[in-house]
């Protein structure tokens, strides 16, 4: 039919704005998330003078690697459509379970595939009870969370030290460039996040991901294998929370049951900051990352000012809302058809 | 034409079905039909709404498991566990609605699940060079790229059939595709279905455009009731023939109600509508309706019938345009308004957003009434028990027992407690959406019959149904809905069903 070769005109700058927002519209919301994190840093740098030294713009990594890959495995978990609220008492679980082992002699490469797997192991019994007992996502992981949590306590009700050279090793050590510095735990939260990005974007098993977030239905009508990819975010989730366990282990060098209480909250709002819709079928890795950078720049601005760190959730919570409604607003327009 | 002497050799078929019963609890969905499709045919699967159509659909296509019965694809024995393995056997569908992903790219729905790969990781680049291959066959010029959710329902619907032909597709499963197109389109897909059947593909063709189906098929198989009424080529089976195969009687049996109401007469409107506007279903649509009049609305999925419907009774708000109610203009802007004024809204969803199955009959149908009184002055138990009896046997509601859960009795019983709920309002206007929808033919009769009924004692009724046949029995007069507006109104008498579909449909053509 209209195979006709026409000579195509240079695109105007108006013809790329058009092809860009008609296939990329939805990476808007992750552009508005830098914006403001850019808008953050130069604010604090204006008003502290000292804020974007490399030294601590180094710690914010720092400070925050669990968090980064706690956003990663909740990313997954996010754009199917799910959520996942087990993961702050998931990697108290782990970091517990995992000091706990090492005070008793266990050898270190027994103690670290031991947390892994029982985050995965809790992310497993979400999944299933998500996908063949057809419970609520919330529901499901409300159970993780108080069982994760129950658990942390039934190793122990006090902190335990961890003295172990390997695991402080991840956190004490600092690679140099310049001014610059990174730890084990940083350079893991990064690999988890490339690694995260990678899967989304570039494998099988993430493009359904995407489609049993934009309609299960039809997903399944599609051929695609629903039930496995289902459970599997759940379980990737998981084992996120065991690594996460692992770093704050190290970050704080000790196991402690009363961690992470309300993580699995902070972790939600930087994914949805990021550009994650909580609805499912749109959102990034990457952005997640740029979500957990704008709640650790918040965080750090507020202890910069010697404020109440309760209103990094005031603020937080500010901007999440921001964020909803900014997002309903795009999905509202994209709806429209052209 | 490839099948007037039948040339297919009868041993080559490319899906068999024998026997094939599906049952839904106690209900039987498809009861022992037996389906053949050869390569190079165009098959289509006729009957009319619940008839089983959807149901042998799925089997074939594995989103069903047979209950008994034996399906064949190539001579080879199948149970498939899902349409995965359907697909794998060669057997591709495009759904009635389309069912592809709005937040994904073109290309990513045409060739999701078998995406190109480089290094086991997605070739994004290579996987758009192909889609534009494949659209471009299809005539379509799309960015592959750009998202699924920006482009029109009927550029949805060649993507849709775009991903079925991109595998290696040996039966391609149509269902209802060009319910959305406009004609352009439908030449278009027509083109296509064409060129595969050159190259040997067995294709299931399923539309309630009898023209299309006489257009595009070669053999046409009726079922009625989830049982098999016969497969016949489409050059022996004519149109009146095939329609009394699938209705199960003679057109002529079917007698329309007799008219009462002079359509050209001045009688003043209960209900007048002027110029109702709400985005984006209905663009300034005009609506009259008598007193004891019914007013028939056509017009197909899509045109706003439903739309019309809450508009007319206040479920939505009418952006622009006024209701007149005997004259005096009122604002609708609620339901409850509505009933105030005697304006009923029976929903074309009764489970959804009509009864509530775990409440008993009686509980059901005072329900509306209980409301409009306040909950502070309630009916008491006899006059509850008196009102469900009275509208149980005024309706011949089965069975008659006003403690029986609602969820428990058949669709066409369950209509009539909706039925019988706003009737004890005592409005002036009822607007009934589908009422005869998925329930039997025995009870549809009888639902029409009422309806007839309830306008001779002075009701008016705007009466949608997706059914022509049924709405020009029903109607005395008959709107037409196309694409949001009233394209016109036409006394019932003066159609029959050829006339109206082509009204209804082709706006360009004034005869089928």
């Amino acid at each position: 039919m209209s195979a006709t070769v026409v000579d195509a005109p240079a695109p105007t700058a108006m013809d790329r704005v058009r092809t860009f927002s008609a296939r990329r519209a939805s990476v808007l919301p992750t552009l508005a998330a830098i914006v403001i994190l850019v808008i953050l840093l130069i604010g604090a740098q204006a008003e502290f003078g000292n804020f974007l030294s490399p030294r601590n713009l180094s710690a914010l990594l720092l400070d925050h690697a669990y968090l980064m890959v706690l956003a990663v495995g909740m990313t997954f978990v996010i754009v199917t459509g799910g959520i996942d609220l087990s993961v702050g008492s998931v990697m108290a679980f782990t970091g517990i379970l995992g000091s706990s082992m090492l005070a008793s002699g266990t050898p270190v490469w027994i103690v670290i595939p031991v947390m892994l797997a029982g985050g995965a192991a809790i992310g497993t019994l979400i999944g299933v009870l998500v996908q063949y007992f057809n419970v609520q996502p919330f529901i499901a992981s409300l159970a993780g969370l108080f069982l994760g949590r129950g658990l942390a306590y039934v190793v122990s009700l006090s902190s335990i030290r961890v003295e172990n050279e390997p695991i402080l090793w991840l956190q004490q050590t600092r690679f140099l460039i310049g001014d610059w510095y990174i730890t084990p735990t940083g350079i893991i939260a990064l690999a988890v996040v490339a690694a995260g990005a990678v899967i989304m974007a570039l494998t099988r098993f993430g493009r359904t991901v995407y489609a049993i977030g934009g309609s299960e239905q039809s997903a399944r009508l599609m051929g695609l294998s629903v039930a496995r990819t289902k459970v599997l975010v759940y379980v990737i989730s998981g084992l996120c929370g065991g690594l996460a366990g692992l770093l704050l282990t190290a970050y704080s060098g000790a196991g402690y049951p009363r961690n992470g209480i309300g993580t699995e909250l902070d972790v939600i709002a930087c994914v949805v900051i990021g550009g994650t819709l909580l609805t499912g079928g749109r959102g990034y890795v990457l952005g997640s990352m740029i979500g957990v950078f704008v709640f650790a720049t918040i965080n750090t601005i507020i202890s910069f000012m010697g404020a109440e760190q309760s209103w990094t959730h005031i603020i937080i919570g500010a901007l999440l809302l921001l964020f909803i409604v900014v997002q309903r607003a795009i999905v509202a327009r994209s709806d429209r058809r052209t | 034409m490839p099948c007037q002497d039948d040339p297919v050799d009868e041993a080559q078929a490319l899906v068999q079905l024998d026997g094939a019963t599906v049952r839904f609890g106690a209900f039987t969905a498809l009861d022992a039909v037996d389906f053949r499709m050869f390569p190079g045919e165009v098959h289509s699967l006729m009957g009319e709404n619940g008839a089983g159509k959807s149901t042998l659909i799925k089997a074939i296509t594995g989103a069903l498991a047979l209950d008994a019965g034996v399906l064949r694809i190539g001579g080879v024995e199948r149970h498939f566990a899902g349409p995965r393995d359907a697909q794998d056997a060669g057997v591709s569908t495009v759904y009635q609605e389309v069912d592809l992903l709005e937040n994904l790219s073109v290309a990513e729905n045409v060739f999701l699940g078998r995406e190109p790969r480089r290094l086991g990781l997605i070739d994004h680049g290579a996987m758009r060079r192909d889609a534009a291959a494949v659209l471009e066959g299809l005539g379509l010029d799309i960015d592959p790229a750009s998202m699924l959710g920006r482009h029109s329902l009927a550029v949805q619907q060649l993507v849709a059939i775009a991903r079925a032909i991109s595998t290696d597709v040996r039966v391609l499963v149509l269902d209802e595709p060009t319910s959305s197109l406009d004609l352009d389109e439908v030449a278009e897909l027509f083109r296509v279905i064409r060129e595969l059947k050159e190259r040997g593909v067995a294709i299931l063709f399923v539309s309630h455009f009898l023209d299309q189906v006489y257009e595009m098929s070669d053999r046409i198989t009726v079922l009625r009731d989830g049982r098999l009424v016969g497969e016949y080529l489409t050059t022996e089976l004519l149109r009146i023939d095939l329609v009394k195969k699938m209705l199960g009687r003679d057109v002529a049996d079917i007698a329309p109600r007799e008219h009462l109401v002079e359509p050209e007469s001045a009688v003043e409107p209960v209900i007048s509508a002027r110029g109702l506007t709400r985005a984006p279903g209905i663009r300034g649509a005009d609506v009259d309706v008598a007193e004891g009049e019914v007013l028939g609305v056509a017009g197909l999925l899509g045109s706003g019938r439903t739309e019309l419907a809450r508009l007319l009774t206040g479920v939505d708000r009418a952006q622009a345009g006024i209701i007149r109610i005997e004259e005096r203009e009122h604002r609708l802007d609620s339901p409850r308004r509505a009933m105030q004024l005697g304006v009923v809204y029976s929903s074309e969803n009764r489970r959804t957003e009509g009864l509530i199955g775990d409440l008993s009959i009686e509980d059901n149908i005072v329900l509306a009434l209980q409301a409009q009184q306040g909950a502070l002055k309630p009916l008491s138990t006899a006059r509850r028990r008196e009102l469900a009896v009275s509208w149980i046997e005024a309706l011949n509601i089965k069975p008659a027992d006003p403690d029986r859960p609602v969820r428990t009795l058949s669709g066409g019983n369950q209509q009539k407690v909706l039925l019988a709920r706003l009737l004890a309002l005592s409005p002036r206007v009822i607007v009934l959406d589908e009422p005869t929808r998925g329930i039997d033919v025995g009870a549809k009769v009888e639902i029409q019959r009422l309806v007839g009924e309830l306008a001779d004692n002075g009701l008016s009724v705007v009466f949608i149904s997706a059914e022509l046949e049924e709405v020009l029995r029903v109607g005395d007069r008959v709107a037409i809905l196309r694409e949001g507006e009233v394209a016109e109104t036409v006394a019932a008498a003066s159609l029959n069903p050829d006339t109206l579909m082509a009204l209804v449909a082709q706006p360009d053509l004034p005869e089928a």
